[in-house]
């Protein structure tokens, strides 16, 4: 039974990595990238791995977040390519 | 930006959850030896509710709790309990960072105890200090548009 959670967690992995390099807006990127890290810090308990999980939830959704965001602000918000 | 300030279930929200996130990171760095969690994840929890706390009342408000000469100080003095901790057992004759060379307490068990605390809340205080000025450099100055608006409109 946990194996359809695993690969259901993983196809989202794909997905919002894939999402976030190829979105043209900036901001949704940022925020895909958090959604990212949140499924991330769930496939790291599931491994186990609660101290990084906690990890990746506090830095990778949280902090680098708002960092992100912060210095999106200082720009236009488009990617060029 | 000034939108989401100027909210009063945003703000009253914030006042009320910072004191709790902070404790929050309290527990997370005192509970890191025995479980999950440490200095650096609690470091960051307390970070982020200053940098809540600074997002939602503006940077000016945040650096009055958190002024650059403070954010020195602390990520100094973080360095320096988690060094001078890991240097006190080379003094006492141990290996660096090995507790249970310090004749604190009679018990070295109790003594690498209360060591490892200190070398994660030295961790914690790095950590909290480093990513708030890491958001206040980064962050853009506040326009002079938005502050000024009020003001003129009362003029």
């Amino acid at each position: 039974m946990i194996w359809i959670l695993d690969i259901s967690l993983l196809l989202f992995l794909v997905i919002c990595a894939i999402a976030a390099i190829t979105i043209k807006d900036l901001l949704s990127a940022v925020v895909i990238l958090s959604a990212y890290s949140l499924i991330m810090a769930i496939v790291w308990v599931e491994m186990q791995a609660v101290d990084v999980a906690f990890t990746e939830a506090a830095v990778g959704a949280g902090v680098t977040t708002v960092l992100f965001i912060a210095a999106l602000a200082r720009t236009d918000g488009r990617s060029e390519d | 930006m000034s939108g989401i300030q100027e909210s009063i279930i945003i703000r009253t929200v914030v006042r009320i959850m910072v004191p709790f996130i902070a404790l929050f990171a309290l527990y997370v760095i005192i509970h890191g030896a025995s479980g999950p969690g440490g200095g650096f994840q609690g470091g960051v929890i307390f970070g982020a509710a200053i940098i809540l706390y600074a997002m939602i009342y503006g940077i000016e408000d945040g650096k009055k709790i958190m002024s650059d000469k403070l954010n020195r100080i602390l990520s100094s003095t973080g360095l320096v309990l988690y060094a001078g901790t890991g240097l006190l057992c080379l003094v006492f004759g141990g290996k660096f960072l090995q507790y249970n060379a310090v004749p604190l307490f009679p018990n070295p068990a109790e003594t690498a105890a209360i060591l490892m605390d200190v070398v994660e809340v030295g961790i914690g205080i790095t950590v909290l200090a480093v990513m708030i000025s890491l958001f206040f450099d980064i962050s853009p100055p506040e326009t002079e548009g938005d502050e000024m608006s009020p003001e003129e409109v009362e003029q």
